[in-house]
């Protein structure tokens, strides 16, 4: 049995976990610095690594202390390297390193992306999970059709040509006067609204594998204004009810394409119950295989980063220690 | 008690260990501002040559600043994770005092200087008390034509080190009585910490790793990076 610790300070929360051969998650803490940052409406770097120096310590103690592991039983210690704030991610990285150093044991760097893709493979005891997978890897930040062709090995089917799918929910919802940030407060309307209420076109369904939600939400925002009357949880029906037919109708004409054997979810918006309802009914109708992250795996945690980790170790084996970190890093794509 | 000392709130990467016979191994470099790259293999090589476990280490000193804040946060972050995993407590010192430090053997009055970089320097003055230096006015950031300004008005003998000092050398030491110290001057020391935390610890002067946090002296600046904002 492996045992990693795993660290994730890209952007605005400080988390640790402890996951064994991959799979097994015995702790997860993460700490969110929302609070900091809300009042400005994003995150700020600099108060983002303020943060980070001073929860990195306890969070790291809390996750050991949560899984109940000794110093000896850490096997490895993960941290993500990128892409994300080069100040936050650079506190991560140096604790990894410090802490590999003292209990002279492997370090290795691991790419946030890559990590939401393999959230959705936490608690596979599945001895084998199949291959080809195809993720939609859907986020406030980014929207990609991957192929999940092995461990390591990915293939970019599309991405979105303007904003990101998570980027149309916080939008409308700042339309609607919902707050941010708006995927979760969308999602808890639509659950009371019509989602036929406001006729939106699926845009770019047949136009290969490449998304457009500029234009949705554009024709949402027209649409309220010609009917101010509207209920504003049939409005929120309607959107979210539309984001996630050409999401699912994309990915299930990729799984098709590629005789695929699942279709997983990757990143924040694969949070959104809309979401992943339609995907486990597609995946039931087809009879191929569903991964979805749990709730908190969708979001950035650390758990996902030890997990990744156990597959890049077998594969690449440990990283330098005298690695730093690359805001700008990407998905090693085979195409 | 051997004593581990961390230095990065400057340019330079500065790591020392020793106990109570003084330093036994040190590393300073100055090459391209890469903290976070090679810090830790430069304590891997301390230990090396010092043929000795970091498990043998009694107490982890730190540099806490002022200083460059990307480069703080990854000294403070590894003293804080070794400390924590060897079950050790730590010392912070400042980085004007370990700048200092060195220049105790002057009857001048000691302006220690860190490039604060947007024409600012942080800075503090020290005289010299029996056994090391004594702060006589606190850590401040400033422009350096106001700490000039500050100097001129003393019409005190000083002795002006630090990387502020190198930066701003022509305005600064034309204030009357005042001389650049360069060699061995210019960056905070990493022996400096060793020792001066050694005594300190001698006195139980030391704390958990929670209750070590950088000196900013400046409020965060509130700009939001839209590039890299991330949701996910
Ligand atoms: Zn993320």
């Amino acid at each position: 049995m492996t045992t990693i610790l795993g660290i994730e300070t890209s952007c605005d929360e400080t988390a640790a976990a402890v996951v064994d051969d991959g799979r097994d998650v015995r702790s997860s803490i993460v700490s969110s610095q929302v609070d900091l940052h809300a009042r400005y409406g994003g995150v700020v770097p600099e108060i983002a690594g303020r943060a980070h120096e001073a929860l990195i310590t306890p969070v790291v103690a809390e996750a050991l202390v949560e899984a109940g592991a000794a110093d000896n039983d850490i096997d490895v210690v993960a941290a993500t390297c990128g892409p994300g704030l080069v100040g936050s991610l650079l506190v991560g990285v140096a604790a990894a390193k410090a802490l590999a150093l003292v209990w002279d044991v492997p370090y290795i760097g691991i790419n946030h992306h890559e990590a939401h893709l393999y959230a959705a493979l936490l608690d596979e005891h599945d001895a084998e999970v199949q291959f080809p997978l195809v993720t939609l890897l859907v986020s406030g930040g980014h929207t990609m059709l991957i192929s999940f062709e092995g461990h390591g090995r990915y293939r970019l089917l599309g991405a979105t040509r303007d904003d990101a799918a998570g980027e149309a929910f916080d939008k409308v919802a700042r339309y609607l006067g919902l707050g941010y940030p708006g995927g979760p407060v969308i999602d808890r309307l639509a659950s009371e609204g019509d989602p036929t209420a406001v006729p939106l076109t699926r845009a770019m369904l047949d136009d290969g594998y490449d998304f457009s939600f500029s234009g949705i939400k554009t024709a949402v925002i027209n649409w309220v204004r010609a009917h101010p009357e509207v209920a504003t949880a049939d409005v929120a029906a309607s959107f979210q009810a539309c984001v996630t037919d050409v999401l699912t109708h994309k990915a299930r004409k990729a799984a098709r394409e590629m005789s695929a054997a699942g279709i997983c979810l990757a990143g924040g918006v694969a949070a959104n119950s809309a979401l992943r309802e339609r995907t486990l009914d597609i995946c039931m109708e087809d009879g191929i295989n569903a991964y979805l992250p749990s709730r908190a795996m969708c979001t950035d945690n650390a758990a996902m980063i030890a997990a990744t980790a156990w597959y890049r170790l077998a594969s690449d084996g440990p990283s330098n220690l005298d690695g730093g970190a690359d805001p700008n890093l990407r998905i090693d794509f085979l195409n | 008690m051997l004593v581990l000392g961390i230095e990065t709130a400057t340019p330079q990467v500065g790591v020392a260990i020793g106990g109570h016979e003084g330093i036994i191994a040190s590393f300073h470099t100055t090459r391209d501002r890469r903290h976070a790259e090679t810090l830790v293999p430069a304590i891997r090589f301390l230990c090396e040559q010092a043929q000795m476990k970091l498990s043998q280490i009694g107490l982890v000193a730190v540099d806490v600043g002022p200083g460059l804040f990307t480069g703080l946060r990854v000294g403070l972050a590894t003293a804080k994770s070794i400390a924590h995993a060897c079950r050790v407590p730590m010392i912070g010192v400042s980085s004007l005092d370990l700048t200092a430090f060195p220049a105790r053997f002057s009857d001048r009055l000691i302006v220690s200087t860190v490039d604060a970089r947007r024409g600012e320097i942080f800075y503090a003055t020290y005289r010299r008390a029996p056994g090391g230096i004594q702060l006589m006015s606190p850590p401040a950031v400033d422009q350096p034509a106001d700490v000039a300004a500050q100097l001129m008005a003393t019409g005190a003998e000083t002795l002006i080190v630090g990387d502020g000092a190198d930066r701003y050398a022509e305005m600064l030491g034309n204030v009357r009585g005042a001389e650049i110290g360069r060699e061995g001057l210019r960056h905070p020391n990493a022996g400096a910490l060793v020792e001066l935390a050694h005594a300190r610890a001698l006195r139980e002067e030391f704390v958990s790793p929670s209750e070590i946090a950088p000196m900013y002296l400046r409020a965060p600046d509130a700009r939001i990076n839209w590039q890299q904002r991330e949701r996910s």
